[in-house]
């Protein structure tokens, strides 16, 4: 215990060793160094959170105290003694147990099956299973985690096919728990409701470690929080003596309020309009419920929100890419929205920043030339009816690029080569440059660089400023407050109401968890 | 530590020296079967050779089989470019024959000019049929394109011999086969020669050698150069980022497994109307397999899998002349090479690839 | 009516010797599949299995030794199609296909060099082959109408079919009672559940394709050596992929794909036994009968007659990486 690298700090749990004692850990994925020497202690008997940007790499330090990735250098120590984690397997004899952002359950199996899966205890399944049905009641009792045992986990709602991962972990012997990103796929109340299970765990002596990016879950939940930034820890300190605020900053490393200059916005016609759409999904689950709202020409309405409220199927619905189960979606008074056809949309001028420019905004084995015209490729500037004329292509490519200043100006590199910043650029031009009626953008600055941030704000505003109308969704609410002329908040696939962008956080925050106004906050 | 193995190699590395590399261990492998049967791989490869380029008759044989293999091959190669694998080679091309036969045998009134272009056209739409039903069934039922496929091969074979049996086989006939075509015929190589003044050697190469030129370019221009082949591509590199840009994955998956089968339609021409002059049992003889190989060796490019068909109709007829010098070394010989290439450019595609990258990289760290 | 029920007992009893093969490749494809391998080199393993079986049996004076020999090879073709699977992360649809086609030709290639016959093996005396097994009591009560039916149809098969059929119950039990079994439907499902479960997906899929290749080596060694005597050119006449479509058809699962065999096995004899009959002067197109197990598969699989759903992640390579 005499490592210099080590921090003696004053540990919740008096002398007893930590539970888990993380010692120069460092890991690379090619040219990612997405752990830089992390050294981190962490009491037994405690929540503690470990919070940070997405890629700051606090998932990936998880992932390897949990045996699914090994370290290039560093050593983990379990309560006091070094140990060797190679696998999963190793992590779990050493007493630690995980719950993963998307679940490990295997659909078709019972929450039994599921739960005894790798704890068998012997050749034939039987005993274990009814081990793990008696096992569970005690469990249910004890925190609160009632669950039929005999459901297939495939048909549950994800909260309690979480309760399931946490019961896996339990039935394992788990007295470390580590939960990463829990909350994502949650409503409000199956996270309350979470956040009152981990308390008693912990009060039964448990170890809870929650990996997460929502500081008002941290400060809500954990003992001490660990701060991540690009890799490097940079910073341990107990909850109570910290607030949302200074973790925001040290989260970033740069002031989180970011100031886009934006001048008074001019509103002209109405747009888009929304009228009482609906859109279920495959299960029948109304994911987008009665919204109503319009969008005008020179104004930039932003929809808040928590990820997973409905925000990505509205877009979607939007840009032709899921068709409406009810309700309507104009375009200057035209009904678009049984169309769903996003070509079509197109011609009509509608343009789309897709969330996901990995998956969706770019196709990554094409030249840049080639994922710069994907979605306009019929269009007739490019050729005659049915050739493209590569040169044309090239051309507006090089046109693009050069408008946007993207990094390398070479538009035969593939699109993978390019950095996010520089592959959301692409995207950008290519959606903008058409001279569209409308654009929706979807999380326009996810993963992108601070440089890339401020070119791409500015872009909004001056589109705004030009009579575009524009609907910008993120989960980022500083970007909402800072780019929108109105803000909506959506929760659980409603509108929860209007404000203004110099509304206070809190009012949002609340909006966002779904209490409105003049509703009795809910005991918790 | 280990030298690293997903680093940036050069461009050639992937392009060239990994097929390279997995040929000749196919091949390597493959001169280890010949020597387990006790010869000498070595006069082996030189007979082969030999039996290929050695001779007019030879070079004539290649270009007749790799004729069929061009065709096959583009056929797998269009709808590897959709993200689709397309077994069904065999089948398509094998349906397709109906319809050469059905032109040659029925369209007689017609001029022969127009009644070949119509046999043509006829035999890439009984192609065209065959593979975009199970194309239809992916796109509209979500049938599983591969087993489909597999399954309308063995549905192809039962019907062709019942129909070639009970429609096309003229009364009194013993042999399972259609009357002979006469009133159309892709001019044969011989023939070509005589009405030049040269005495060419018989071979069953014929003008169809031309259409497989002419299919491999039509193929590159639809894929590279036409607004179909962007969605074609589109589809088989991210069909999410293909929805998104507004491309129509059903319709894009029926089109694609129509213009393969086509493609593979067209090895009944060269069978039905250039060599057979008649519908015959099993005329495509695995070819629709050999395409997997081509288009695998091929790198899914019409140029690679001109290559590729130049290869195996290499193997195949010097494989056959080999035969015929060293009876120990049976044609089945080709089969094993072609397995062997599958496997070793297909499926164990990567499998040397740390091995070559450890040649380009200094380890990383001391 | 003597002759009709005569007729009825040969058809059943060829069916159950034309479903052996396809029981064994369909369990073989079962175990495979429900650990997330797809297989389509059946058809391969088994041809290799029948020359290697009926070659053995040959060189070693022994049907038991020409058994064992089909096994390995098949357990040999089953670890590269693993190895490319698993390990290399490899198109499986191609490996199978490349299986597929190296086993017919090497086949045929060593068998013209050993034995000099155009690829296949001297005919078998019947004392290397499996030969029917007569149930007891099968002289006394052959002619006893009904009873003597079930005789016909279930006696005078070979150990190797009577092996086959008390297979099927040994499989189901062990799919779904024992850890193995429960572990591999995992990993066919969600194989990242598996791996952070601590346990080693490619063991358990290593394991499977082993399974795999005991099951088509049998299928090989039953239809070269009981069968058949002797190995011929492509003698598994598309079984491994009739046994394919019989997986398909019974949704992956272990009594349905015993029933699914016996099914298309039906067909298959009720095909033999109509050649060249006519009904009412019309000849029975035995062909459309042949290509009936193909095209109710084709059918089901459109979802027109219920749904038929693959495990989850067959066919995918895994990767920690999501």
């Amino acid at each position: 215990m005499d490592n210099p690298s080590v921090r003696h700090e004053k540990r919740p749990g008096g002398d007893a060793p930590p539970a888990v004692e993380l010692i120069g850990i460092d890991k690379r994925f090619g040219p990612v160094h997405a752990n830089r020497n992390v050294s981190l202690a962490i009491g037994k008997g405690s929540i503690h959170g470990i919070i940070g940007e997405n890629g700051a790499g606090k998932s990936t330090l998880m992932s390897i105290l949990f045996g699914f990735y090994a370290a290039d250098a560093g050593e983990i120590r379990v309560n006091g003694r070094k140990v060797d984690i190679k696998s999963s397997g190793d992590a779990i004899a050493q007493g630690i147990g995980m719950v993963h952002q998307h679940f490990m359950l295997v659909e078709p199996f019972s929450v039994l099956e599921n739960v005894v899966l790798g704890a068998e205890g012997g050749a034939l399944i039987g005993p274990a299973l009814g081990r793990a049905r008696s096992v569970l009641e005690r469990l249910a009792r004890d925190y609160e985690l009632d669950v039929d045992p005999d459901a297939i986990v495939g048909t549950l709602p994800v909260g309690l096919q979480q309760r399931v991962e946490i019961l896996k972990a339990l039935f394992k012997g788990a007295d470390v728990l580590i939960l990463d990103e829990p909350t994502g796929v949650l409503t409000p109340n199956e996270a309350d409701h979470l956040f009152h299970i981990l308390r008693g765990l912990r009060d039964q002596g448990k170890t809870v470690i929650i990996i997460t990016h929502k500081l008002n879950e941290i400060m809500a939940v954990t003992d001490r929080v660990s701060v991540m930034r690009r890799g490097e820890l940079v910073a341990t300190v107990d909850t109570k003596d910290t607030s949302a605020a200074a973790l925001a900053e040290l989260m970033v490393g740069r002031s989180v309020l970011l100031e886009v200059e934006k001048g008074e916005g001019h509103p002209g016609a109405t747009v888009l309009a929304v009228d009482h759409l609906t859109w279920h999904d495959g299960k029948g689950v109304a994911r987008v419920r009665d919204v109503s709202f319009t969008v005008r020409a020179g104004e930039i309405v932003g929809i808040a929100g928590v990820s997973g409220n409905g925000q990505s199927e509205l877009l979607d619905l939007i840009a032709g890419l899921k068709r409406p189960s009810q309700g309507q979606i104009l375009l200057d008074g035209q009904e678009i929205g049984h169309l769903a056809d996003p070509a079509r949309l197109r011609e009509l001028g509608v343009a789309h920043v897709p969330e996901d420019r990995q998956a969706r905004g770019l196709i990554m084995t094409f030249e840049e030339c080639e994922s710069a015209i994907l979605g306009w490729h019929n269009d007739p500037a490019l050729g005659s009816s049915l050739w493209l004329d590569r040169e044309r292509v090239q051309n507006r490519a090089k046109a693009d690029m050069q408008a946007f200043d993207v990094r390398p100006q070479d538009c035969h590199l593939k699109s993978a080569k390019f950095s996010g910043g520089n592959q959301q650029k692409i995207v950008l031009a290519r959606e903008i440059g058409r001279d569209p009626k409308l654009l929706i953008v979807g999380q326009p600055t996810r993963g992108v660089d601070v440089g890339a941030i401020e070119f791409i704000h500015r872009r909004l505003i001056e589109l705004r400023d030009q009579g575009k109308a524009i609907l910008l969704v993120s989960v980022e609410l500083d970007e909402i407050r800072s780019l929108s002329d109105r803000i909506l908040v959506m929760f659980a696939g409603e509108i929860m109401g209007e404000r203004a962008p110099e509304t206070d956080e809190r009012e949002l925050g609340l909006l966002m968890a779904g209490v409105r106004p003049g509703d009795k906050p809910e005991a918790a | 530590m280990k030298a690293k193995t997903h680093g940036e190699l050069p461009a050639y590395v992937d392009l060239v020296l990994i097929p390279a590399t997995n040929l000749v261990v196919a091949l390597l492998v493959a001169g280890l079967v010949v020597l387990i049967i006790g010869e000498n791989p070595l006069t082996a490869l030189g007979l082969l050779l030999k039996g290929a380029l050695g001779s007019v008759r030879g070079w004539s044989y290649m270009l007749y089989y790799a004729t069929n293999f061009t065709f096959t091959g583009l056929a797998v190669a269009v709808a590897f470019h959709a993200g689709l694998f397309n077994i069904g080679g065999e089948g398509q091309a094998y349906v397709a024959g109906l319809g050469a036969a059905v032109a040659g045998l029925g369209l007689e009134f017609l001029p022969w000019p127009i009644a070949l272009v119509l046999g043509i056209v006829a035999a890439m739409a009984m192609g065209a049929l065959w593979g975009f039903i199970p194309g239809y069934l992916q796109a509209r039922r979500g049938s599983h394109i591969v087993i489909t496929t597999i399954m309308f091969n063995f549905i192809a074979a039962s019907l062709m011999v019942y129909l070639i049996n009970n429609w096309f086989r003229p009364a009194g006939r013993m042999a399972v086969e259609s009357r002979e075509i006469t009133h159309i015929a892709l001019i044969n190589l011989r023939d070509a020669g005589a009405a030049l003044g040269l005495a060419l050697p018989p071979s069953p190469l014929n003008a169809t050698v031309f259409l497989a030129g002419l299919a491999a370019w039509a193929t590159w221009y639809l894929l590279w150069r036409t607004r179909l082949g962007y969605e074609i591509r589109s589809v088989g590199a991210n069909p999410e980022a293909a929805v998104y840009g507004g491309i129509k994955l059903q319709r894009i998956i029926m089109i694609t497994m129509a213009i393969s089968g086509a493609l593979a339609g067209l090895m009944a021409v060269n069978e039905v109307l250039g060599v057979h002059h008649r519908l015959i049992l099993e005329f495509a003889g695995g070819a629709g397999f050999v395409g997997i190989a081509v288009a695998l060796m091929g790198r899914s490019h019409p140029v690679g899998v001109v290559l590729a068909a130049l290869l195996f109709g290499l193997l195949y007829q010097g494989g056959a002349e080999l035969s015929f010098a060293k009876p120990a070394i049976t044609r089945d010989m080709i089969v094993v090479i072609q397995g062997l290439v599958i496997l070793f450019m297909g499926a164990l595609e990567q499998a040397f690839r740390p091995l070559l990258a450890s040649l380009f990289f200094e380890p990383e760290k001391a | 009516m003597m002759d009709q029920l005569q007729l009825i007992g040969e058809v059943l009893a060829s069916t159950i010797r034309l479903s052996t093969p396809l029981i064994l490749c369909c369990l073989a494809g079962l175990w495979s599949e429900r650990s997330g391998i797809v297989d389509i080199g059946l058809e391969g393993k088994m041809l290799a299995g029948a020359f290697a079986a009926a070659a053995g049996a040959i060189f070693f004076q022994s049907v038991w030794i020409g058994l064992a020999l089909a096994i390995l090879v098949s357990i040999g073709f089953s670890l590269v199609h693993g190895y490319a699977a698993i390990a290399q992360n490899g198109n499986q649809v191609v490996s199978g296909v490349a299986i597929n086609m190296l086993t017919a030709g090497l086949a045929l290639v060593l068998g013209n060099n050993w034995f000099h016959e155009g690829g296949r093996t001297p005919p078998l005396p019947d004392t290397l082959r499996f030969m029917p097994l007569t149930l007891p009591g099968d002289a006394a009560l052959h002619q006893v109408p009904v009873v003597g039916l079930f005789y016909q149809v279930f006696s005078g098969h070979s150990l190797l079919t009577y092996l086959t059929f008390s297979l099927v119950p040994l499989s189901a039990w062990a799919m779904t009672r024992t850890r193995f079994g429960l572990r591999l439907r995992a990993a066919g499902e969600n194989p990242h559940a598996v791996d952070t479960a601590g346990i080693s997906v490619s063991g358990l899929r290593y394991r499977a394709v082993l399974i795999a290749g005991v099951l088509c080596g049998i299928a090989g060694a039953f239809l070269s050596t009981s069968l058949a005597a002797g190995f011929i050119k492509d003698m598994s006449a598309g079984r491994g992929f009739m046994a394919l479509a019989a997986l398909i058809f019974a949704n992956w699962r272990t009594w349905p794909a015993l029933w699914a065999c016996l099914l298309f096995g039906f067909l298959s004899a009720a095909g033999n036994v109509l050649q060249g009959t006519t009904v009412g002067g019309v000849p029975v197109p035995v062909q459309f009968i042949n290509m009936l197990p193909y095209v109710m598969t084709v059918v089901l699989l459109a979802g027109f007659i219920g749904k038929s759903i693959p495990p989850k992640a067959s066919g995918l390579p895994y990767s920690k990486d999501r």
